[in-house]
Formats: structure tokens, C-alpha cells, sequence
């Protein structure tokens, strides 16, 4: 199934809370992993990892850097889903 | 102002032990004679030799927050744990710069562990088995490299003098408080957080150990398995936690009016080139660190009245380490309330010179030594005074108390502490 963009954050949010601590409501689109979530390099490769598994996406390496933002994630992601 | 040879003090103390989460409620079951060994839980220890251990009282789980817990070994989480309760009760209230106490470029960190991350990478090899290469944490290796503890200790109080990490199997915690305490006489720092962690409570270290017939295996009496000096001893029981110390040059905790615990006079090494395991039975090693600690410092024998003892409660390495001080105290080992407290704590590795560290520095402040438990039938051949049930209290006036830590590869650490 494809998801919405709603579900996308709502689950960002849950993967972030989880790995970073930051309260979900905080996770928005415009947030950047980096600036405003601590999410540092290690942590965000975490991040992409519980991603990966939880919207059943691949998410190359080469392709992680470019996901600065919330958005970002939400974006690559409705573009690659199955 | 001399940079070199410079008076080294205790400011302060903190530990989370398998007696208590802080170093009081460690103090307070050290001289309860309190025994931390338990029952290990769980069906991945069922097969084990060796079925007890001493865990910590307070897992470091529900101390800290869970994103930095995550991202910490368990050594790291105790290391963490003891290091901020010694930094508050210095007197700092935020990290080195923040603080105006200490500048970050005269702030250290020396914090060791015997084995480091272990469990962090048995752990992370089970995931990589079980789930595959990608779901392995990428803070595996921050997480076990042996450095990491001091590094995570330097990062919370912004230390820039230098982290270090010397590794010597059950010596290391005390061969890190000696580095502090040469880190500071040589001018290389004011200020040092210094100690030892430990968590090595798995099956694979304990089979290990279990293997090499150094563990007691009393699994019916847990609270009885740890008994330095008794002639039924059997072996070390595993204890996890940490123990860290806060030392500074006097000069520089007396300009900010700190509280001094006592002096930390220095270090006496050596290694006995024996074997890679056993102690040497005689005591000859740890006869040559205790005169190198005479030699190096001003500590006379006629003042030291308390050891806290290396003891680990095995047939050989008890006996050798009193052989050896006796050749070396003489008759002044007589004066000496000698208390071996993994009778309680069980024995930490590398924690251990950390841990009774913390509980050297409380005896000679309380003028009280801990009891050593469970020595229902003295050996013979341990010739000194062994406190025995009741805490004992040390004399008034100059006193001093030795802490003793020996480890595998052959490793003599003895410190000596006196009172101001």
C-alpha cells in the first residue's frame, strides 16, 4: 500500500521521538534532521533504517544525504514507495 | 607556583554500584556488610557453571534519558552516571567553561574499563545474525571501543587537557586514577575525572571466566560466594558499575574554596612477567609496586592505617598480596584495618579500582573502615588484620589508606591516599 503524506510524517515523527528524544508533535516538514531534531550522522542513519522497514522503501547511502529536511524524507519516500 | 610535583586532592566522589546508585548508598551498604551478589535471571545464563552475580543496584536505564542511553554502552551509562554525581559534588554546576571553576584546556578525563564494550558487541553480532547487516547500529563502534566511557565523560564536562584510557584487565580503573594523578603533578591539567567502569554481566565473559576456573560457583549461597580470606573461598564473584573521583591540584581547588576529601599521594606500578593469568605466589610484583609507591611518594608506612584491599576472594591471589605487603610494611602492617570489599560489591574488573577508590577516600573522611563479610574460618596464612563484621573506626591525627588493584597480564597498581 502507498502512503499518504500525513502518515509519512506522523511515522518520521515516531522514528524520530524514538531515536532522538524529540517530542512528535515537534516533527514537521520544514525541520531539519540535523539543526533542529539532534539527529546527528549516526542517528540519521537509524533513522532511515526504521524508515526503510516501516514504509518498506530502500533508501540508498548516496541518496541519504540529500534528506536534509522532514520534507525531504516525506518526499523521497512518496516518490519511491512500492 | 611549581608546574611540576604539585599536591593532587580528592574534590570529589560518585559511583553506582551493585550496593547503590550513588556513592552514599554504596557507602551506607558497605558498612551494613551488605551483600550485592544475586541470582542471574534469565534462561540465556541456565546453562552457565556460574549462575550469580553482582548487577547493579539501579540500572542505568532509568537514570538516563533513553536517546542517550541508546547510544551508550552499558560501561558508558555507568561511567556517565558516577562521573556527574563526582562533578556535582566538586562544586561545578555545568561543564568546564560554562563553569568558570575549571577552563576546558585544564580539564581531563581518565576513565578505563578491563573489557570495554563487550556486551555491545556480542549484542550487535546477534543482530547482525539474526537480522542482517543493515539493522547493525552505527554506534556500534563508539560503543565498544574501550575509550569509550572517557571520551562520553570528556564530551559531558568538556575536557580538552586530554581523555585517556589505560587498559589493564582489573587494574585499569586504578591505573587511570594514577595517569590523573601524574596528569595533574606534571602540569598537564588542574582538574582530572578520573575512575574505572565496568559491564561485562553476559554469558560469554562469565563462561569465560567460569572456564578459566577463577569464579566462584557457590550458585545455592549468593550472598556467601564472595569471602576474600575465608579458607572456603573459590573464586571472584562478577560485579558491574563504576567508580569515578574528581582530583585536582590543591592550589587550584583551595582558589575556589573547594571541599578537600584528602591528598591523592600517587601511584606505585609494576608487573610481574609471570604468566598471562596467574598471580605470581609469591607476591614479588606486588611486593616491587608497593616500594615503588614508597619510593615515589612521601607516604610512610607508620602512617597508613587502612587497606582497601585487591581481594578478589581466589585460593592464590589472596594469600600473595598479603605476603606481599607484609614484606614490604613489616611490622606496620600491624596498624593496618585491612578490608576487602568485593566481599560485597563482588569484584567490577575494571570498576573495581574506581569503586574502592570512592570507598578509600569515604573510610579515611569518616574515619571508618568497611568490613570485609562472609570470613567465617580465617586462612592462616593471611598474617594481617582483616575487618572483620563491624565497620572499624580509624585513628584521629595524619592518617593514610592504600587501595590495591592487580590484573590479569600481570599488572600492579597500588594508590595511596591521606588524609589533609
Amino acid at each position: 500500500m502507498a502512503f499518504t503524506q500525513e502518515q509519512l510524517v506522523e511515522g518520521l515523527a515516531e522514528i524520530v521521538n524514538e531515536i532522538a528524544g524529540i517530542p512528535v508533535e515537534d516533527v514537521q516538514l520544514d525541520k531539519s534532521f540535523t539543526d533542529d531534531l539532534d539527529v546527528d550522522s549516526l542517528s540519521m542513519v537509524e533513522v532511515v533504517v526504521a524508515a526503510e522497514e516501516r514504509f518498506d522503501v530502500k533508501i540508498p547511502d548516496e541518496d541519504v544525504k540529500n534528506l536534509k529536511t522532514v520534507g525531504d524524507a516525506v518526499d523521497y519516500i512518496l516518490k519511491h514507495q512500492a | 607556583m611549581s608546574s611540576t610535583n604539585r599536591t593532587v586532592v580528592v574534590t570529589g566522589i560518585g559511583a553506582t554500584t551493585p550496593l547503590g546508585g550513588d556513592s552514599a548508598s554504596t557507602w551506607e551498604g558497605l558498612l551494613a556488610g551488605r551483600s550485592g551478589v544475586k541470582p542471574l535471571e534469565g534462561e540465556r545464563f541456565a546453562e552457565l557453571p556460574v549462575q550469580i552475580a553482582a548487577a547493579a543496584a539501579v540500572d542505568p536505564g532509568d537514570v538516563l534519558p533513553r536517546p542517550l542511553a541508546r547510544k551508550l554502552d552499558r560501561s558508558a551509562q555507568f561511567a556517565l552516571i558516577a562521573a556527574r554525581e563526582a562533578w556535582a559534588d566538586a562544586g561545578y554546576t555545568a561543564p568546564a567553561g560554562e563553569d568558570a571553576g575549571v577552563a576546558p584546556e585544564r580539564l581531563g578525563s581518565v576513565i578505563a574499563s578491563g573489557i570495554g564494550g563487550v556486551t555491545t558487541l556480542l549484542d550487535q553480532y546477534d543482530v547482525l545474525k539474526e537480522k542482517g547487516v543493515r539493522r547493525v547500529s552505527p554506534h556500534t563502534v563508539p560503543m565498544l571501543m574501550p575509550n569509550g566511557p572517557s571520551a562520553n565523560v570528556g564530551l559531558e564536562v568538556n575536557a580538552r587537557a586530554g581523555v585517556h584510557t589505560p587498559v589493564s584487565a582489573c587494574a585499569s580503573g586504578a591505573e587511570a586514577i594514577g595517569y590523573a594523578i601524574e596528569m595533574i603533578r606534571s602540569g598537564r591539567a588542574d582538574v582530572v575525572v578520573a575512575g574505572g567502569t565496568e559491564a561485562a554481566i553476559h554469558p560469554l565473559p562469565i563462561a569465560a571466566f567460569a572456564n578459566m576456573m577463577a569464579m566462584s560457583k557457590n550458585n545455592d549461597e549468593p550472598t556467601k560466594a564472595s569471602r576474600p580470606y575465608d579458607t572456603g573461598r573459590d573464586g571472584f564473584v562478577l560485579g558491574e558499575g563504576a567508580g569515578v573521583v574528581i582530583l585536582e591540584s590543591e592550589e587550584h581547588a583551595k582558589a575556589r574554596g573547594a571541599r578537600i576529601y584528602c591528598e591523592a599521594l600517587g601511584q606505585g606500578l609494576s608487573a610481574d612477567s609471570h604468566h598471562i593469568a596467574q598471580p605470581e605466589p609469591s607476591g614479588r610484583g606486588i611486593a616491587s609496586a608497593l616500594q615503588h609507591l614508597l619510593d615515589t611518594t612521601d607516604l610512610k608506612p607508620s602512617e597508613v592505617v587502612h587497606l582497601n584491599a585487591h581481594a578478589t576472594s581466589t585460593p592464590q591471589g589472596d594469600v600473595a598480596e598479603i605476603k606481599a605487603l607484609r614484606k614490604v610494611f613489616g611490622d606496620d602492617l600491624d596498624h593496618v584495618a585491612v578490608s576487602a570489599t568485593k566481599s560485597m560489591t563482588g569484584h567490577l574488573l575494571g570498576g573495581a579500582g574506581g569503586i574502592e577508590t570512592v570507598a578509600t577516600v569515604l573510610a579515611l573522611h569518616h574515619r571508618l573502615a568497611p568490613p570485609t563479610i562472609n570470613v567465617d574460618e580465617l586462612d592462616p596464612e593471611v598474617d594481617a588484620d582483616i575487618v572483620r563484621g563491624e565497620p572499624r573506626p580509624l585513628p584521629q591525627g595524619t592518617i593514610a589508606a592504600v587501595n590495591n588493584s592487580f590484573g590479569f597480564g600481570g599488572h600492579n597498581v597500588v594508590l595511596a591516599f591521606r588524609t589533609v
